[in-house]
């Protein structure tokens, strides 16, 4: 197997005396989904904010494509191929969905000391966002201001966003929470057709969607990678079972 | 593709038609109005109103830089007066330096030349912003306007005890700098030049709005943690704007310099930083010609209320707040949503 495209090793951060994440060990392979499933408060969200670097762990090493990047600012993160979008959308309330994609293209080509120009007139600025709205299945909107947008609408412009940066890692959080059953698989259709194209660590509470999309999974549970397998063997693990999916629950 | 009028627009509905239109046309008839304005006045024996006027666009000036930072980067300088008093500044140290014929810090000659001093308080201004913004940059909030502040402060007791230029008293600039052969000390022709140079500056802080810069700094005011998700690091852009707008209220207060002919701390006092912010708010935070029109509003309701009573922020309180309540972005705002609007960004 070549070398993995994320390599998370003895990752560790406390809060006082909570151990939010507890010596995770983790790998993504080049080109697969990568799923990290685990119950509530098992500090998914946090993981994800610890490799995007908006929060600096205690403890462990993150390297992407080899090299350590776990002392680096989110802005450095970004440069080398990472990419992320919310939970909790994060977005330009004032400018339209265009304006929102535009800006990332804008950003991932360089930087911006450009005063002169009509940024909204760059044709190829432009057009590139509009493409990635089309990716996301969001052209018929992109003159829509974000604050008017629904909360399925915003869910997918934090998507677009992600792919106007074009990252080689995707970390993506909870993309479906919050989403109607149709959106929900609009996205795993989005998802499932750049499969391939782009490198993603998917954190998803929606198993089917899960089950459809990831390569292999991950369990996080109280802060630990319990298991990594494929769909299968994550299903038919008994520790897994006790632990998360909920034995004799479902 | 354009054949067809209707389909186009109703597949792009933020086609731009009528509106800007109407501003195109409003923007027309302000340039003119401005042009005209000194002949009208003495036409109509109202001589008197051309430095009104003059002091209207200078304050223009100031309030529209400040709303570059305030207004569209989100940076709430209280320290603005420091640029502005600093401006003035430039101006009188190097007409004192003139006529002393010394050499200021032992090395610069003095100058009465406007096309020597003006972009000698651009520079000087964005320099103590670069300075001050740096330092300041680094927190946000309430501590970024109470450093700012303090900055403004500090310089404000420099220039107090500043006894070689004046201290307490300030400066007195017999004759306002040359430009040319013109005669400066004439109304309408220093209003002209006011004119001119407003002109430049709102032009360019249109332009930059608009540009890719403009978008980076809308968006870093709306929400950091998405610019930082995207690749960009706000504090260049933040510093870059605010020196920008540090520059242009140094050029602002080089040109008051002159008007008035004296320079004195009460530039540079912090409530001048709240009379400058005061316009941006009563005009429109964040619109392009909003700080004109917020000038203007305060200039001539000093000017009117101070013929009643010198309690004349007694009316002033009440008439920001009816703004500040009730239209919805200023001035502009209100204009706009007469159909006359300068575009809300």
């Amino acid at each position: 197997m070549t070398e993995p495209l994320l390599s998370v090793r003895g990752l560790r951060k406390r809060f006082g005396g909570l151990v939010a994440t507890d010596g995770v060990d983790l790998d993504v392979r080049d080109g697969e989904i990568h799923a990290l499933i685990g119950p509530n408060g098992a500090g998914k969200t946090t993981l994800i904010t610890q490799l995007f670097g908006e929060l600096t762990h205690d403890e462990g090493a993150i390297l992407l494509k080899g090299e350590e990047i776990g002392s680096l600012p989110t802005v450095q993160r970004v440069r080398r191929g990472l990419g992320r979008t919310f939970q909790i959308t994060q977005l330009l309330p004032d400018f339209t969905m265009l304006d929102n994609v535009a800006l990332a293209v804008q950003a991932n080509g360089g930087h911006s000391f450009r005063f002169f120009a009509n940024a909204r007139r760059d044709k190829d600025l432009r057009a590139r966002a509009r493409q990635h709205l089309a990716t996301a299945g969001l052209s018929h909107r992109a003159e829509v201001k974000v604050a008017d947008l629904s909360h399925g609408e915003q869910k997918q412009l934090e998507f677009a966003i992600a792919l106007a940066s074009e990252p080689r890692l995707l970390l993506l959080d909870e993309p479906m929470a919050g989403l109607g059953h149709a959106e929900s698989e609009q996205m795993v259709a989005m998802l499932s057709a750049l499969k391939g194209r782009v490198t993603m660590l998917l954190v998803e509470h929606d198993m089917d969607a899960v089950f459809a999309l990831a390569d292999r999974i991950s369990v996080l549970v109280y802060g630990r990678v319990i298991a990594t397998g494929t769909a299968e063997e994550i299903r038919d693990n008994p520790e897994v079972r006790t632990a998360y999916l909920g034995e004799g629950d479902a | 593709m354009s054949d067809s009028t209707t389909t186009d627009q109703t597949l792009n509905p933020a086609a731009p038609a009528a509106p800007a239109y109407g501003r195109s046309l409003a923007l027309l008839a302000l340039a003119v109005a401005l042009i005209a304005l000194p002949f009208f006045v003495q036409a109509i024996g109202q001589p008197a109103l051309v430095p009104l006027a003059t002091r209207v666009l200078i304050y223009a000036i100031a309030a529209a830089s400040l709303n570059l930072a305030l207004g569209f980067g989100g940076m709430v300088s209280f320290g603005h007066a420091a640029f502005f008093g600093i401006g003035g500044y430039v101006v009188g140290i190097l007409y004192r330096t003139m006529v002393d014929d010394t050499l200021f810090l032992g090395f610069i000659p003095g100058t009465d030349q406007l096309l020597i001093t003006l972009p000698a308080a651009l520079l000087i201004g964005g320099l103590f912003a670069c300075v001050i913004g740096a330092l300041s940059l680094r927190t946000s909030g309430v501590q970024f306007i109470m450093i700012t502040l303090a900055f403004a402060q500090m310089l404000f007791f420099l220039f107090v005890s500043l006894k070689a230029y004046g201290g307490d008293d300030g400066l007195t600039i017999r004759r306002r700098n040359a430009l040319f052969s013109f005669n400066t000390r004439d109304d309408i022709t220093f209003y002209f030049i006011c004119l001119v140079i407003a002109a430049l500056v709102f032009l360019a802080l249109w332009r930059i709005v608009g540009s890719r810069f403009g978008m980076v700094l809308a968006g870093i005011r709306q929400n950091e943690r998405r610019m930082a998700a995207i690749g960009i690091a706000p504090y260049r852009y933040k510093l870059a704007a605010f020196v920008i707008s540090g520059m242009g209220a140094g050029l602002a207060g080089a040109l008051m310099a002159n008007y008035l002919r004296f320079v004195s701390p009460d530039m540079l006092h912090w409530t001048k930083s709240g009379e400058l912010m005061i316009m941006v708010i009563l005009g429109g935070v964040g619109t392009l010609l909003g700080p004109l029109l917020g000038a203007a509003a305060l200039v001539v309701l000093e000017t009117v209320l101070t013929g009643w009573t010198e309690h004349w922020q007694i009316v002033l309180g009440p008439i920001l707040l009816l703004v500040v309540l009730f239209t919805q972005g200023g001035l502009n705002g209100l204009l706009g949503r007469l159909g006359l609007g300068a575009r809300h960004d």
